[in-house]
């Protein structure tokens, strides 16, 4: 129990996805305006990826490492994924109109999102069980869940400073974000 | 002499017009990660220049029998192949760099660049341009990736490519000053994770006042620009 503790908060904190594995910058910086987007955003991120690591970790475990083809991992998550995100966006339109209202328009933009596969292979690189892998794929998406929340309501009270006219746009997000990274170093001690 | 002249302004234009790190801001989850260091850098840009030129090959041979429904599947599967057997290949023989690299070569698969080649170019031209389309833009990530990390490692730990220049400046200054309290110590946070947000936010600022100053329009990543994999992976109206 306290291993998972461990994982759990090494996943959504200390080692978090965005400020400092780099995954996920893409949505980080794209679909951190606002608060609202940035939260609905976490919300799909959270769903995928916890459904692709539960997944990822049932075919690897069951299907590739028993055949012994498991080289062929890279090929077999990315499909996977992608196809997840397609059954995961018309099983929601089917059956949850009002999720899928709130997370529909975030789907698409998630099969090719790279901390997706990133977290798939890293369940599989150090080689955690069924239920390490759906903790880890869970904390994980929480941890860039805090992290765009944070930087989108920093970036709401941005709007209204005094920017160089060079850093108006990405560069003070990107220095937003960098400054964000220090603070989440700060989480290091928590190990 | 038509092609020789093709294959030029190809690889110029992969390398220095379109240079992926420096104008399109292409690829930047591994332009951010893996730049700690020159050789890590380097190690990168050549390891997606193997895989880019192999795929532009591949793709641009197969152009005419992918059908275009599944075309992005159909190029998803080829890379992540030619990124497997690359990842093997470093295994066998450079495994220091496997190392380092760790989960960032097999997260090649979904570096928009690649896929953007296969999209833009490789899926409508002859096999001989794509090839040296993809040298060209791998050559420029290349470049782009190695002097972001030589300037990270220099920065932020006073070495390049390993050795410690730093402490043979020090020692110098000690010898000609001969108070030994003077040092010039590295800027530690270059070479850390938010060093990395710095040094691009930095890059994109330049960035924007080159283009200011020759009238363009600034870059703005919320545009879609700047996104993981076939540029199209992180923006939403709003």
């Amino acid at each position: 129990m306290s291993s998972l503790l461990k994982i759990a908060l090494a996943a959504a904190l200390v080692n978090n996805v965005v400020l400092s594995q780099f995954l996920g910058l893409c949505p980080f910086l794209g679909v951190s305006k606002k608060t609202k987007t940035a939260a609905g955003m976490g919300m799909a991120v959270i769903f995928v990826i916890t459904i692709s690591s539960a997944l990822t970790s049932l075919v690897y475990n069951y299907i590739l490492a028993p055949l012994d083809v498991t080289y062929l991992n890279t090929i077999v998550f990315i499909l996977l994924i992608a196809a997840l995100v397609q059954f995961v966006e018309m099983a929601l339109k089917k059956f949850s109109p009002a999720l899928y209202q709130a997370l529909g328009v975030y789907l698409p933009l998630i099969t090719t999102n790279c901390a997706v596969l990133g977290i798939a292979l890293t369940n599989v690189q150090k080689e955690y069980g069924f239920l390490t892998s759906i903790v880890n794929g869970l904390f994980t998406a929480i941890g860039f869940t805090i992290a765009i929340v944070i930087l989108a309501g920093i970036r709401e009270k941005m709007e209204y400073n005094n920017i160089p006219k060079a850093f108006k746009g990405t560069p003070i997000v990107l220095i937003t974000a960098g400054l964000m990274a220090i603070a989440f170093s700060g989480f290091a001690g928590l190990l | 002499m038509n092609t020789l002249s093709s294959v030029k302004e190809r690889l110029f234009n992969g390398i220095i017009k379109e240079n992926p790190t420096f104008v399109m801001m292409l690829g930047m989850c591994p332009t951010l990660a893996v730049t700690t260091s020159c050789i890590n850098g380097l190690g990168m840009g050549l390891t997606n220049t193997v895989v880019l030129a192999m795929s532009n090959i591949i793709i641009s041979s197969l152009r005419k029998i992918i059908p275009d429904k599944v075309r992005v599947p159909a190029f998803i599967v080829i890379v992540a192949s030619l990124v497997t057997v690359v990842q093997f290949l470093l295994q066998a023989y450079i495994p220091s760099l496997n190392d380092s690299l760790g989960i960032y070569i097999p997260l090649i698969v979904v570096n928009c660049i690649i896929l953007g080649r296969a999209e833009s170019y490789a899926s409508k031209n002859p096999v001989i341009p794509s090839l040296f389309d993809g040298i060209g833009m791998g050559l420029g990530f290349t470049v782009g990736l190695g002097l972001l990390g030589a300037f990270r490692e220099i920065i932020g730990y006073g070495t390049i490519f390993g050795y410690d220049f730093l402490t043979l400046i020090n020692n110098l200054i000690d010898k000609i000053s001969k108070s030994p309290s003077f040092n010039i110590e590295p800027i530690r946070i270059i070479g850390l994770a938010p060093g990395a947000f710095f040094v691009l936010a930095f890059l994109v600022a330049i960035q924007n006042k080159v283009k200011a100053s020759k009238g363009k329009k600034s870059n703005d990543m919320d545009k879609c620009s700047g996104s993981c994999t076939s540029c199209k992976g992180g923006c939403v109206d709003e």
